[in-house]
């Protein structure tokens, strides 16, 4: 009940938010909120850091932009397929990777997004340095123009909306409960019978999908797509932005998203200092708040509720007494 | 000449047929260090059989090997007639034979019930189901409560694995294994690491866990492999000294010495 009512809060604030906040803005906040749900599945649920997740939001962006330029094909079909072939390149690398663990698959991955990243410099459709200009914006169903912002605004929420719930729908599903032992103790899911490459491969191809989704909507919502979009500061940002929510959290990468994009967007005016402040809100983090705004909020939470049922018995006594 | 040689052959299968796990000629070797050496090994159906041995005598990389955790360098390993030397450890658990871990395995971020419902889904086939929602695997919550029950943890249904004791964490491992239905279990250390309290539940629970199952662990308690186990198996230096119940083994001049005087590590 309490939860329905948080989420009809969120949905109407939401909605009303282009009103009072450049939705632009928003708009990036939310491609990003998808982008580090989709890094959250990996590193906090799988266990899997994925050093080169940038490989996929950066080959979505590319993919549906080059379809939006090539084909009349509408722009939900255009995402669509930046989230395909991002989830195929997550097949291919995820197969050819997933028997590393730990520190090799984080090198392995970055290995392969710096290769994936030159790919894109060398293709002749990216655009190379210059990026790829001038992507339209296909009607949404082939019918709704969608060339305003305000109105893309909402498409970019509902399909924010969309890849919120399948991520949350993998995380409490039967195969993320699976998920979430091969991540605590591998060798033991193993021993149970499972195939746990198997299991960390389907997530990884989920995972490169929904970058792949948020990649091309951002291709979508500034009309181009750069290399910036697929290089390794993109990878660094969202494992900030994950562990700055809170690793393992369901919404703490969208604390984590928003967090990141609005500082960057307010300190822009400042330079270098934008970086210089993401540095020490890093080390903060690591040092402070291990578990990151909502790992420790909800932390928290457990321990005030605690505190109350162990003092609840106590004070009971004591209002008897009282009552006399 | 031939009727007696029949004869022979066919007692050789009932005995074959009474074992539930064969290993023979079993060798691991490290970079030319033969740490287990054609070790031959029977255990016999329904029986609680115990690998013991003093430190370095192979009894891990036997266990290991057993679990398929390990590759053999030689040798063969047979499971209720079947050649599993070149299996998976996966695929040796779908098939009936599932194993323990010396250090506690448990699924420290879900809850008790929660750790026997993954076990419960290697049979019911919804491992993979990424995109229904938990009430797929509703129907298990009535088994997995049974497990727990009976390792008595009815009472930690809902606490994250994390927070148990170590005594319920071994416990809350055993209704897992449970949970495959397994004809045989292999269990590393049962009580390695537990205190004195620990000891005599724990032991207690094997026992009720082995009733119409195999078992073979590994185990440095001695009085526990005598209280528990009906076969011993002693290892040293990677061979087997000898073999038999308590009495026998306990009696046997070269085990004495090997655990008593001069173990060269």
């Amino acid at each position: 009940m309490v939860r329905l009512l948080l989420l009809a809060v969120v949905a109407v604030l939401a909605i009303a938010a282009p009103f009072y906040f450049y939705s632009v803005t928003l708009m990036t906040v939310m491609c990003f909120v998808i982008f580090a749900c989709s890094f959250n599945l990996l590193l906090g649920y799988t266990g899997l850091l994925c050093f080169g997740h940038a490989m996929f939001f950066g080959g979505g962006a590319y993919i549906t932009g080059q379809i939006l330029k090539a084909t009349p094909i509408s722009t939900e079909l255009a995402i669509l397929g930046g989230g395909a072939a991002a989830g195929l390149l997550g097949l291919v690398i995820g197969y050819l990777t997933m028997r590393r663990q730990g520190i090799q698959f984080a090198m392995i991955t970055l290995a392969f997004s710096q290769f994936i990243y030159f790919i894109f410099l060398q293709a002749p459709f990216t655009g190379g340095e210059d990026g790829m200009q001038a992507i339209p914006r296909n009607d949404l169903f082939g019918f709704v123009d969608i060339t305003s912002n305000s109105t893309l605004y909402y498409v970019v929420l509902a399909i924010t909306a969309l890849c919120v719930f399948v991520y949350y729908r993998v995380v409490h599903s039967p195969y993320g409960e699976v998920l979430k032992a091969v991540r605590d103790n591998q060798p033991r899911v193993e021993s149970l019978g499972f195939d746990p490459e198997k299991i960390k491969l389907v997530a990884f191809i989920i995972s490169a999908s929904m970058a792949g989704v948020a990649g091309g909507m951002k291709a979508v919502v500034y009309q181009f797509a750069t290399l910036t979009d697929a290089s390794w500061p993109i990878s660094g940002e969202v494992i900030l932005m994950t562990l700055l929510g809170g690793l393992g959290t369901l919404v703490g990468p969208v604390f984590g998203a928003a967090g990141i994009i609005l500082l960057n967007d307010y300190l822009a005016g400042f330079g270098e200092w934008a970086l210089v402040s993401q540095g020490v809100i890093l080390l903060v983090v690591i040092v402070f708040f291990r578990r990151g705004i909502v790992g420790e909020l909800s932390a928290l939470v457990r321990y005030l509720r605690r505190r109350n049922r162990t003092e609840a018995p106590a004070a009971q006594p004591a209002a008897a007494t009282s009552g006399h | 000449m031939a009727t007696s040689a029949a004869v022979l052959s066919r007692t050789e299968t009932a005995r074959d047929a009474d074992n539930v796990l064969v290993a023979k000629g079993l060798t691991k070797e490290f970079a030319g260090f033969a740490a287990v050496k054609d070790v031959n090994l029977a255990v016999r159906r329904g029986s609680i059989h115990a690998l013991i041995g003093p430190n370095g005598a192979g009894k891990t990389t036997c266990f290991n090997l057993l679990t398929k955790t390990l590759a053999p360098t030689r040798g063969s390993i047979v499971f209720d007639g079947e050649d599993i030397s070149r299996l998976r450890t996966s695929e040796v658990a779908r098939r009936g034979m599932v194993r323990s871990f010396q250090i506690s395995a448990t699924f420290p971020h879900l809850t008790a019930r929660e750790n026997v419902r993954v076990a419960l889904q290697s049979k019911y086939g919804t491992a993979y189901h990424f995109w229904r929602s938990l009430r797929a695997v509703a129907p298990l919550n009535a088994r997995a409560d049974e497990l727990l029950e009976q390792v008595g943890l009815a009472g930690s249904r809902d606490v994250t694995a994390a927070e148990l004791s170590y005594g319920k964490k071994r416990a809350l491992e055993i209704a897992t294994t449970l949970a495959l239905e397994p004809r045989v279990m292999l269990l590393d250390e049962p009580t390695a690491g537990m205190g004195h309290e620990d000891v005599g539940p724990i032991t207690e629970l094997i026992k009720q866990a082995a009733v119409g199952r195999t078992v073979l662990l590994v185990e440095h308690n001695l009085s526990v492999v005598s209280t528990l186990c009906d076969r011993i198996t002693v290892l040293q230096h990677g061979e087997v000294l000898a073999e038999g119940n308590y009495a026998e083994v306990s009696k046997n001049p070269a085990v004495v010495t090997a655990y008593m005087g001069g173990v060269d590590e």
